[in-house]
């Protein structure tokens, strides 16, 4: 026991060495391998590729970093981004038979409208985990299958096509050369940085996941925090929406399927701890990032997409399976 | 007569600093033996080499004469070695039996698992230890006691010979620790040797024949308890002498800072009254579930109002909230750290803080230089042993983690401290530290509320108590008339 402090010290330097350089070291590795391995791979053009590919993904797994950390799971960001696509593209479309009337509206209340209906199927996945303590798992498998349906309601199974000009720049536009997409990506990421490493809300979050007990204990109010994590989850499913669609021109009903798994992975291989209480979005960036890139490199080298799949499913599991033996040596 | 256990020269070093070093004991059959040493003694080192969880550098173990080497548990288990860890870890939604014969069922036609003969061999085990518990009741509905005494069948149904009981009494109350100590006595009848780590020393000197104490991860002393003095055994364990046990300084004034009217609260808890005076140590008193922890959960908002008025100096409160309580100047020092003290995961420095994000931010936004030094004054102003503010608290001994709790709240600069068990698994040291702290808070103008199932704690410390039984007060007690009688009298 003498040299038990000294001795965890030590391993609690190195599991956050671990934690923080790990993925990160093997996202270096694989791009070193790919650059050798095709020499397409370094160049400008895909390497914007490969981010604009991460960023859709990217922002949700922001949302769901928020969300794991405070033990919860949010499975219902797939159709949340089909449902505020549609719902946003309704105001934003120039067709007379999709769109609601009055539409196309100004930009910005299309995009509004998009964040609102995100966070306010993320506000209700909070209420019923906060409030009336439904597991997480339970009511956001609610969510991904009714806000699924109300999609195909509300669209009559079609897509919303013909997106104004200042809509679609959302997706496709750029400044200075870098997509929208990845701009947006990055902006949420370093908001979301901030929030959680310097803001009394991010305190709270890592506290009301930690311990929820000794946090409510302590004076924070564990519900609303719980509550507010999935509202930003909601809120960023509905950029990613109105993202995909912009980028696709029209917003279509199955757009966003199974999108919680990639997020949920790039999480986990982010480092974050499903028990909640720790983790960081820099490792969710370095997570999406990875399977971006893994993803982008399977493509270079011509392996087809169901090995691409099964790649990932690997990936994902020796992920978690470093960040246990880490722990236990912790 | 052949010790059961005999170890000599134990030597176990991790990454060059060494956890222990010439570690000796020796067990006799029949008899309690009582392992002393603060946090950080050695203690854990020890059992974890006997029990063959981790290996020793070098050094000798012999059961009963026999030199032995176990790699894992199991083997220990098969040579009559069997420990009954502090934090039980029983599957609750199985039966006693099934619980007792957990990966060794018996079993009948085609595996199928013989669960009469399951529940007859545990039922026979337990009335033969006089264990009024039933083979076929669920984990989860029996008390912690009553676990105790599970683990206590478990390990004689693998014809231990030797049981290490570590801390057994750490979640007991005063009731439910005799029930164990009589199983004790029953073992030591059938020959059987005990290994009692404690740091309770009022148990150690009821119960234990001999004593072994380690400091520093080495042996320092061994004897029959009857030729040592409580006093001479504490200075043995903490390394100096010492002036006195329970440091109290301060003096109660007259002062009302908070009078409890007529408070109901959750578990049946009616009608409770009582003033706490600025300067004064007010102890509750009580068997467990007598309603004292219940108490404090209203005090402190985190159970809902049944009625009954609470007023803080002078003026009437709802505390409806745990930031209200905080606001208002309380502080909780729950009964079990880390199920609601501490966030295990977390560094000090955001354990420390936790209470007090409102005053170390800006419109929401942290103060980093403000936490570290907040941080840094509370490691200081309680001596928290630890390189840094940013190591995990779940690598600190119980003694500095319970430290960083009362750092977190002596950080919200409360008047009224909410005390529950402030001392429970922390040894001699620390608590006497802890006592030190409370003595000073009160002799600086604040007011303690302590809750501890501790009779000697409540007799060195309180300045008056409040004897619970069944959620109702039923006596109080001035300092003056205190006594271990006057108290049990009133809680039983």
């Amino acid at each position: 026991m003498t040299g038990k402090t000294h001795r965890q010290d030590f391993k609690a330097y190195a599991a956050d060495y671990g934690q923080r350089y790990g993925i990160l070291i093997a996202l270096v590795l694989v791009c070193v391998a790919l650059s050798v391995a095709n020499e397409f791979f370094l160049t400008q053009r895909n390497i914007i590729n490969v981010l604009r590919q991460a960023s859709i993904n990217g922002i949700l797994a922001i949302g769901m970093t928020f969300v794991i950390l405070t033990r919860g799971i949010d499975l219902s960001v797939g159709s949340v981004v089909a449902l505020a696509g549609v719902v946003s593209a309704s105001f934003a479309t120039t067709s007379a038979t999709a769109g609601i009337a009055g539409a196309p509206y100004g930009f910005y209340i299309a995009i509004s409208i998009g964040i609102l209906v995100g966070m306010a199927a993320g506000w209700i996945n909070g209420i019923l985990v906060a409030y009336f303590n439904v597991p997480a798992f339970v009511t956001t498998l609610g969510m991904l299958s009714a806000a699924r349906g109300l999609t195909l309601l509300y669209t009559g199974g079609r897509p919303v096509p013909s997106l104004t000009p200042e809509y679609r720049n959302v997706g496709t536009g750029d400044v200075f050369g870098i997509p929208m997409p990845i701009i947006l990506f990055a902006v949420v990421f370093i908001a979301a940085f901030l929030v959680l490493s310097s803001t009394r809300f991010g305190r709270h979050v890592y506290a009301a996941g930690g311990n929820p007990h000794a946090a409510r204990v302590s004076g924070i109010n564990v519900k609303r925090v719980r509550m507010m994590v999935y509202v930003i989850s909601g809120a960023l499913a509905g950029l990613a929406g109105m993202i995909l669609a912009a980028r696709t021109g029209s917003a279509l009903p199955q757009a966003g399927i199974a999108y919680e798994l990639d997020a949920i992975a790039a999480v986990v291989i982010g480092g974050t701890s499903l028990s909640g209480g720790v983790g960081q979005v820099t490792g969710t960036l370095i997570g999406a990032l990875l399977i971006s890139v893994v993803n982008n490199g399977l493509d270079l080298m011509g392996v087809e997409s169901y090995y691409q799949q099964v790649i990932k499913g690997m990936l994902i599991v020796a992920a978690v399976m470093l960040d246990q033996a880490r722990h236990k040596h912790a | 007569m052949q010790p059961l256990l005999e170890v000599r020269g134990l030597t176990k070093s991790f990454g060059g600093v060494a956890a222990l070093s010439n570690g000796q004991f020796t067990l006799r059959p029949g008899s309690v033996h009582a392992l002393c040493g603060g946090n950080g003694a050695g203690k854990s080192t020890f059992l974890t080499i006997v029990m063959g969880i981790q290996q020793r550098d070098s050094g000798t173990i012999r059961v009963k004469g026999q030199e032995v080497s176990f790699s894992r548990p199991s083997e220990a288990l098969a040579a009559g070695v069997s420990i009954i860890e502090q934090e039980l870890s029983p599957v609750p939604a199985m039966s006693v039996a099934e619980n007792i014969y957990l990966g060794r069922e018996p079993t009948g036609l085609f595996g199928r698992v013989d669960f009469a003969r399951m529940n007859a061999n545990a039922q026979d085990l337990l009335d033969s230890l006089h264990f009024r518990i039933s083979a076929r009741s669920l984990m989860m509905d029996l008390t912690v006691a009553e676990l105790q005494l599970v683990e206590i069948a478990k390990a004689l149904s693998y014809n231990a010979e030797i049981i290490i009981m570590d801390e057994p009494t750490s979640a007991l109350g005063e009731a439910q620790a005799d029930e164990l100590f009589a199983a004790i006595a029953r073992l030591k009848e059938q020959g059987k040797g005990i290994v009692y780590v404690s740091h309770r020393l009022s148990e150690i000197f009821q119960i234990a024949d001999d004593y072994t104490v380690f400091r520093d991860g080495r042996f320092v002393g061994e004897g029959p308890i009857g030729d040592v003095t409580r006093d001479s055994l504490i200075e043995m364990i903490v390394g100096r002498p010492l002036t006195e046990e329970f440091a109290k300084s301060n003096s109660p004034t007259t002062e009302t800072v908070l009078q409890v009217e007529g408070l109901n609260a959750q578990n049946a808890v009616k009608d409770v009254s009582f003033t706490l005076h600025r300067g004064e140590i007010l102890a509750l008193y009580g068997l467990m579930g007598s309603g004292r922890s219940e108490i404090f959960e209203r005090l402190f908002g985190l159970t809902p109002d049944l009625g009954g008025e609470i007023t803080l100096h002078g003026k009437r409160v709802t505390l409806s909230n745990p930031s209200e309580a905080i606001r208002r100047g309380l502080a909780f020092v729950t009964e079990d750290r880390k199920v609601s003290g501490l966030n295990l995961m977390a560094d000090l420095r955001d354990n420390i803080c936790m209470a007090r994000l409102d005053e170390l931010s800006t419109f929401g936004i942290m103060r980093r230089t403000r936490e570290a030094s907040a941080a840094q004054r509370m490691i200081e102003a309680f001596g928290i042993k630890t390189p840094n503010d940013k190591l995990v608290v779940s690598g600190l001994s119980g003694g500095n983690q319970q430290k960083v709790v009362l750092g977190k709240w002596f950080l919200t600069e409360p008047g009224i401290l909410l005390l529950d068990e402030p001392t429970r698994g922390v040894d001699v040291g620390a608590k006497r530290e802890i006592y030190r702290v409370m003595s000073d808070f009160a002799a600086a103008g604040g007011a303690v509320i302590m809750i501890s199932s501790e009779t000697d704690e409540v007799l060195g410390m309180a300045d008056r108590v409040i004897v619970m039984r069944d959620g109702r007060i039923s006596g109080e007690v001035a300092r003056d008339a205190l006594s271990a009688n006057s108290l049990l009298h009133l809680a039983a």
